[in-house]
């Protein structure tokens, strides 16, 4: 008998959306249109801002690789690992319109050898972890090629 | 000019893998700087510990739990923490207080005691705490934002894992000699070759080890150490700055850069700031500096140091590690001590373990490791949650 799990995000309100229609929530300042993520509720960080006003909003979810490596061991606790661990890769991507660098891991089947600096990556959703009822899903990255 | 205050005394714990009480190693450490120092417990009258998070509440307190085992004598205390630069921020408080006024004779001590393998969050569910989020979210070990630092400076300027290897070999001979080195053993580059891979493109023998160990100095106003000796060596400036917004390089334990969309990146990048505020503290420059210590928390990342310090422009620093330029006897050597690729990190002690190791170069008493002829010394240090270290060591 199989039954399907249902998918409930690893982390509450950092993502909207599933599959390839994920988009990543930020904030923008309503007084200076900084761009934040996560998401800042009650000041604005820049600081020739007073802002304290700020709306959330989708983020892109295209950019330009900035950095990427992996992880050939298992991550300590709180990582929650399928067993038997098996590498990943996790990416430092730099989305266009909001000029920062987002962390990510990069979608299962990606090794460091099919990545370049500058590559065009986009975000999906994806599964961190599951246990008996539900699965966990997470932004990760994949090359837009891939 | 910024005023001055004397290093009279330094000491170290040895760095190893001990299992014991963190702070057995600052008392030793303490008693080694006191007696270097040529001065009692009993005339300290302030005392700054470097707090370490992975000890309980003793930790937290280090500062009094130091004078706890030194004996209570009634000397003020201060503790502080700023991760990886607790130590840093130690020493800034007690120069500033010798600066005040308020008092003369200060002891700075940070010491550690870490588990196995890599360094995790606090234990219990923090999900609003960044740095337990990135270990649940990514598995982002504090490696991981090594190796993209490296990988960028493979696509920026070409470096290669050759280049990563020659920077461990040389402080594996640097710190053979080091009695306070937790690893005294020759490496060769196929060894560090033949090392697993932990996060591409680094190599277990690029990416320093969790330490124990324990350092200590003895801090005072230039009319006491006038008193007491002549031509000691000085600390002439102390940097801890933060970054300036918008931080446009991924730092740990963040998930995302601040964004350069609204508001320009700072000319001065934050790496590149920490020493430049020391600098200008100090009025030296890059061109002053005789021998350096940097925080190799990674072979690659010594080479970023290297341009961050001002002693090559970006994309230089290869070179001037391959042209022997920052190994002993070359014109500006980096980590004699043999770093932290020797050392491995004992957090809180680590900026003050650097100091200790300039303050014996400038005195012409590093055995086995001697920079002839130094006469001004640099550190550069960073801790998590952007917190920049750099002291300015002369005399």
């Amino acid at each position: 008998m199989s039954t399907v799990k249902s998918r409930v995000p690893a982390v509450e309100g950092w993502f909207e959306g599933d599959g390839d229609a994920l988009r990543l929530l930020g904030s923008r300042c309503k007084s200076c249109a900084s761009y934040f993520f996560p998401k800042e509720s009650f000041s604005c960080r820049n600081p020739e801002c007073q802002g304290s006003e700020l709306e959330t909003l989708p983020l892109s979810r295209t950019g330009t690789l900035w950095s990427f490596t992996d992880n050939c061991y298992k991550p300590p606790a709180p990582y929650v690992s399928p067993e038997p661990f098996a590498p990943y890769v996790i990416a430092a991507v730099e989305l266009a319109a909001e000029k920062m660098v987002v962390l990510g891991q990069v979608v299962a089947g990606v090794e460091v050898g099919d990545l370049e600096v500058g590559m065009q990556m986009e975000l999906v959703a994806a599964t961190l972890f599951e246990d008996a009822e539900r699965e966990y899903v997470v932004w990760k990255w994949k090359p837009a090629a891939f | 000019m910024a005023r001055e205050v004397a290093v009279l005394g330094v000491g170290m714990h040895p760095w190893g893998k001990w299992g014991r009480n963190f702070i057995e190693y600052g008392v030793k450490a303490a008693r080694d700087a006191l007696a270097d120092a040529g001065l009692e417990w009993k005339d300290v009258q302030l005392v700054c510990g470097g707090e370490t998070i992975r000890n309980g509440y003793p930790g937290y307190v280090a500062g009094a739990a130091f004078a706890q085992a030194l004996g209570w004598t009634g000397a003020r205390v201060a503790s502080c923490y700023g991760a990886c630069a607790a130590g840093a921020q130690a020493i800034s408080v007690a120069r500033a207080q010798i600066l005040a006024g308020v008092c003369d004779v200060a002891l700075v001590v940070g010491a550690d005691s870490t588990p196995k393998g890599f360094f995790a969050p606090q234990a219990g569910d923090r999900p609003s705490d960044p740095d337990w989020l990135r270990f649940r979210l990514l598995g982002a070990t504090n490696p991981v934002y090594f190796a993209l630092y490296a990988r960028r400076r493979i696509a920026l300027y070409g470096a290669t894992d050759r280049d990563f290897a020659r920077v461990k070999v040389k402080n594996a001979r640097h710190g053979l000699n080091n009695p306070n080195a937790r690893y005294r053993k020759e490496v060769t580059e196929e060894e560090v070759l033949a090392s697993p891979i932990v996060s591409n493109p680094l190599r277990l023998l690029d990416i320093c080890a969790t330490s124990d160990g324990g350092a200590a100095l003895v801090l005072a106003s230039q009319e006491f150490a006038r008193r007491r000796t002549t031509a000691p060596v000085t600390i002439a400036a102390v940097s801890t700055v933060t970054p300036r917004y918008p931080s446009t390089v991924i730092e740990m334990p963040n998930f995302a850069t601040d964004s350069a969309a609204v508001v320009a990146a700072p000319a001065i990048p934050f790496r590149d700031s920490i020493t430049a505020a020391a600098y200008e503290e100090a009025d030296v420059g890059p061109e002053n500096v005789d021998v350096a210590e940097v925080y190799d928390l990674s072979s690659a990342l010594e080479l970023d140091w290297y341009e961050n310090i001002g002693l090559c422009k970006p994309g230089g620093a290869e070179r001037l590690l391959n042209d022997g330029v920052t190994t002993i006897g070359g014109r500006v050597p980096v980590n004699p001590s043999g770093g932290l690729a020797c050392f491995g990190e004992a957090v809180p002690a680590q900026a003050i373990a650097q100091v200790c190791e300039l303050v014996w170069q400038l005195r012409g008493e590093a055995a086995g490791r001697q920079v002839e002829g130094a006469k001004l010394g640099v550190t550069v240090n960073q801790g998590l949650f952007g917190h920049g270290s750099s002291v300015i060591v002369k005399r």
